[in-house]
């Protein structure tokens, strides 16, 4: 019997930054039995370009990532922002731009594409994958998780399947991070008021790991969280899902 | 000051925002009004099982109606003249000013009231009034104290929403000659002095000047929605009444709004019902204003029309749900924004308005926001704004192509767009961080140039660690990948 086949989109974040997100994804697919292809061509999503006003560029993404990932059956997604880009802008930002037969193309492929957390839920149908991770965490619904890809409680359930995880409420969860792309920079001023309010709200949980299904977000939050040396650590909800000992998962442990 | 939609002197929103911030009082008074609403409004909207529903029946209406704009204008203009009204059409602020200004001097009215407008706002009706030697008095209690303390509005709803009431009571104190000095801060006493003060106009004050939520075709019914009452005091007392209304406020048929009274005040002011909700249809002999007219204003509103994606901002009416529940709104206030529209909607419905040039202040408003989508989820008539504010965005870029706006900008964005286009170049920036997260030998940097310097004012950003995932990746082997590939069944005995 052959494995379901997944081609894992790891985002241009974690391919720059994250790769323990990378290798936890990766880790949990092949431990519910999908086999996992890592198309090399593959880049970026195009978010950054198009949420900046850089429509034409975004759109040269956009048909890269078409390119690149229509010959699979599915596609999985460590991000709820770039799933939501993929699935909600790819083909209307096509359509705007005159390339309808792109914005077809993307269309059809959109449907075939999910958001890691729900692809276990909804498509594995899953919610115990076997983790272990004994520590205290809260859960951040990250806006485009939230809001556009409705990814609703399928995040928690995961984390309360988790074995030894103690899961504490956040407070004003619903409430943006601040991070919103190049927000962060046109408008810092108001975007590290926003994140030093998240950061608050997490710390006074007295979580050890903060979670979420978007290490752009993370990256924010994790960035104050650690300027503010504030004992709780930013970690994607992969990497959790992906351990099986009593600590956090490092390198050697997922890839032995 | 205002010169109409937008603000005089406010510097562009960033370092608006960044100054207001500052503003310890106004950012606790924000935080506690806004907060309020917010939950008020979400206790009322829960209630109704139909909610969904009544957005799209909302949308849809607006869609409808945009789509057969001119039909039910010229239809709403029949039919008010029919009533014995007299209709104007007014293509800019200018046209609207001066014919409000034209009506008034021929009736020899020094003094008019108006009902809280925020049309009348956007097109500086008071000040091309004050040019003419006719005052303008405002008769909406938050209206009023932005009116007597010389400030500017900051919400669409509540433009006093950055006061708190002991600074209302100052303020009431050093304008008011009538008001004791041992008044209170109370709501209440507040209310009455301002109340007491509003009287002696209404009943001297031979003409008024009103604004519109809706205008009903089939009838041409003018519809004003309010709380306090001095708006139905405006449209009884004085003789004369001009109303200025947006071409969009149109509605076909008077069973149009009884969708919109389910939607606006739950979103407004949280309320289930509105208390006050006036309509009149012309000029009734004998009771009410004998003379009524409306001017029927464009002012960029055909611009927003003409463009499909702008298109659908032209169904807001004007609740500020979409305010109360922003988290940058939430902190900066209206002011920041320097337009009589703040927050997401203002955010949208200025520079759609005005267009947007590379050097106007307008053209910073689409970047106001995080694109967190709080504001869609609540709009009444599901005005999809980041999706606007993204389009709007893609504008001001597309205005400073060619010119020497944004170059530095323009260059990364261009070479992360080739980087974007190519795996290989990516595979090759990924092996170039990990190996600098290697050499600087630090978890996370502390510090960029500007304009990066912008996120380590406050953040510190991390440095990839261990293996590179591609190099990971095409290091497996085979057996890696079966012996990872265990079936289900095992994970039992694993844990």
């Amino acid at each position: 019997m052959t494995a379901p086949t997944v081609a894992l989109f790891l985002t241009c974040l974690n391919d720059v930054l994250y790769p323990d997100t990378g290798r936890a994804t990766v880790t949990v697919l092949e431990r519910l039995g999908r086999r996992v292809e890592f198309p090399e061509q593959q880049t970026c999503c195009g978010q950054m370009h198009m949420n900046t006003g850089y429509r034409p560029e975004a759109l040269d993404i956009v048909r890269h990532f078409v390119d690149v990932f229509e010959p699979y059956e599915a596609v999985v997604i460590p991000s709820g922002s770039c799933a939501a880009m993929v699935k909600h802008h790819h083909a209307a930002l096509a359509r705007s731009l005159g390339d309808d037969r792109l914005a077809e193309r993307a269309a059809r492929l959109a449907e075939r594409v999910h958001e890691f957390a729900t692809y276990l839920t909804d498509v594995v149908g899953v919610t115990d994958v076997g983790a272990s991770f004994p520590h205290r965490v809260t859960y951040h619904p990250t806006c485009h998780s939230a809001r556009l890809m409705r990814v609703g409680d399928r995040p928690l359930q995961l984390l309360r399947a988790v074995r030894g995880l103690q899961l504490v409420d956040l407070p004003a969860a619903d409430e943006c991070c601040g991070f919103g792309g190049t927000f962060a920079v046109k408008n810092a001023a108001v975007s590290t008021s926003m994140a030093s309010d998240k950061v608050r709200h997490i710390v006074d949980t007295g979580a050890e790991y903060v979670v979420t299904v978007d290490n752009s977000c993370l990256t924010n939050i994790g960035g104050a969280l650690s300027r503010q040396r504030a004992p709780v650590k930013p970690l994607h909800l992969a990497d959790i899902l992906a351990a099986r000992q009593a600590s956090r998962p490092t390198t050697a442990e997922l890839t032995s | 000051m205002s010169n109409g939609l937008q603000f005089v002197g406010i510097p562009p929103f960033p370092q608006a925002a960044a100054q207001a911030l500052g503003n310890v009082q106004q950012r606790k008074n924000l935080t506690h009004a806004t907060h309020t609403i917010r939950a008020k409004r979400a206790a009322v909207v829960g209630e109704l099982e139909d909610w969904e529903q009544l957005r799209e029946s909302g949308a849809a209406i607006k869609d409808h109606t945009m789509a057969h704009l001119a039909d039910y204008l010229e239809q709403a203009e029949e039919a008010v003249t029919r009533a014995g009204g007299t209709v104007h059409w007014a293509r800019d602020a200018a046209e609207a000013c001066a014919i409000v200004a034209g009506i008034a001097e021929q009736h020899r009215v020094r003094e008019l009231v108006k009902i809280k407008s925020m049309v009348t706002m956007e097109i500086g009706l008071n000040e091309a009034l004050a040019e003419r030697g006719i005052a303008a008095i405002e008769t909406d209690l938050a209206e009023l104290i932005v009116q007597l303390g010389d400030d500017l509005p900051s919400h669409i709803l509540v433009p006093a929403i950055h006061r708190n009431r002991a600074e209302i009571r100052e303020l009431f104190l050093r304008t008011m000659p009538e008001v004791p000095d041992d008044i209170t801060d109370e709501p209440r006493v507040l209310a009455e002095a301002a109340r007491t003060h509003l009287r002696e106009k209404f009943l001297t004050t031979n003409m008024a000047v009103s604004g519109g939520n809706f205008l009903v075709a089939e009838t041409g019914t003018v519809v004003i929605v309010e709380s306090e009452g001095n708006g139905r005091m405006c449209l009884t007392l004085p003789d004369v009444l001009v109303s200025v209304v947006g071409i969009e406020k149109v509605v076909p048929t008077w069973r149009d709004l009884e969708v919109f009274f389910q939607l606006l005040p739950r979103s407004s002011t949280g309320e289930r019902m509105n208390p006050y909700t006036s309509t009149w249809t012309g000029v009734t002999p004998g009771d009410g204003p004998q003379e009524v007219h409306l001017v029927l204003l464009d002012n960029g509103r055909s611009r927003v029309l003409a463009e499909p994606a702008t298109r659908e901002t032209l169904r807001c009416i004007r609740c500020s749900a979409c305010l109360n529940v922003c988290p940058v709104y939430e902190r900066v206030g209206g002011h920041a924004y320097g337009s009589v529209y703040p927050g997401p909607i203002g955010a949208v419905l200025t520079p759609a308005l005005l267009g947007v040039e590379p050097d106007q202040q307008s053209a910073k408003l689409p970047f106001a926001s995080s694109l967190c989508g709080a504001c869609y989820d609540v709009c009444p008539v599901q005005i999809n704004i980041p999706d606007v504010l993204i389009h709007l965005r893609g504008k001001v870029v597309d205005a400073k192509r060619g010119t020497s706006h944004g170059i530095a900008e323009r260059a990364a964005m261009r070479s992360s767009r080739v980087l974007f286009a190519d795996g290989r170049l990516m595979a090759a920036a990924t092996r170039g961080a990990t190996l600098a997260g290697r050499l600087t030998r630090r978890p996370a940097l502390k510090r960029l140039p500007a304009p990066l310097s912008g996120w380590t004012d406050a953040r510190d950003v991390p440095m990839p660690q261990g293996e590179n995932f591609r190099t990971w990746w095409r290091r497996r082997s085979p057996a890696d990948v079966a012996a990872a590939l265990t079936p289900a069944t095992s994970q039992v005995e694993d844990r």
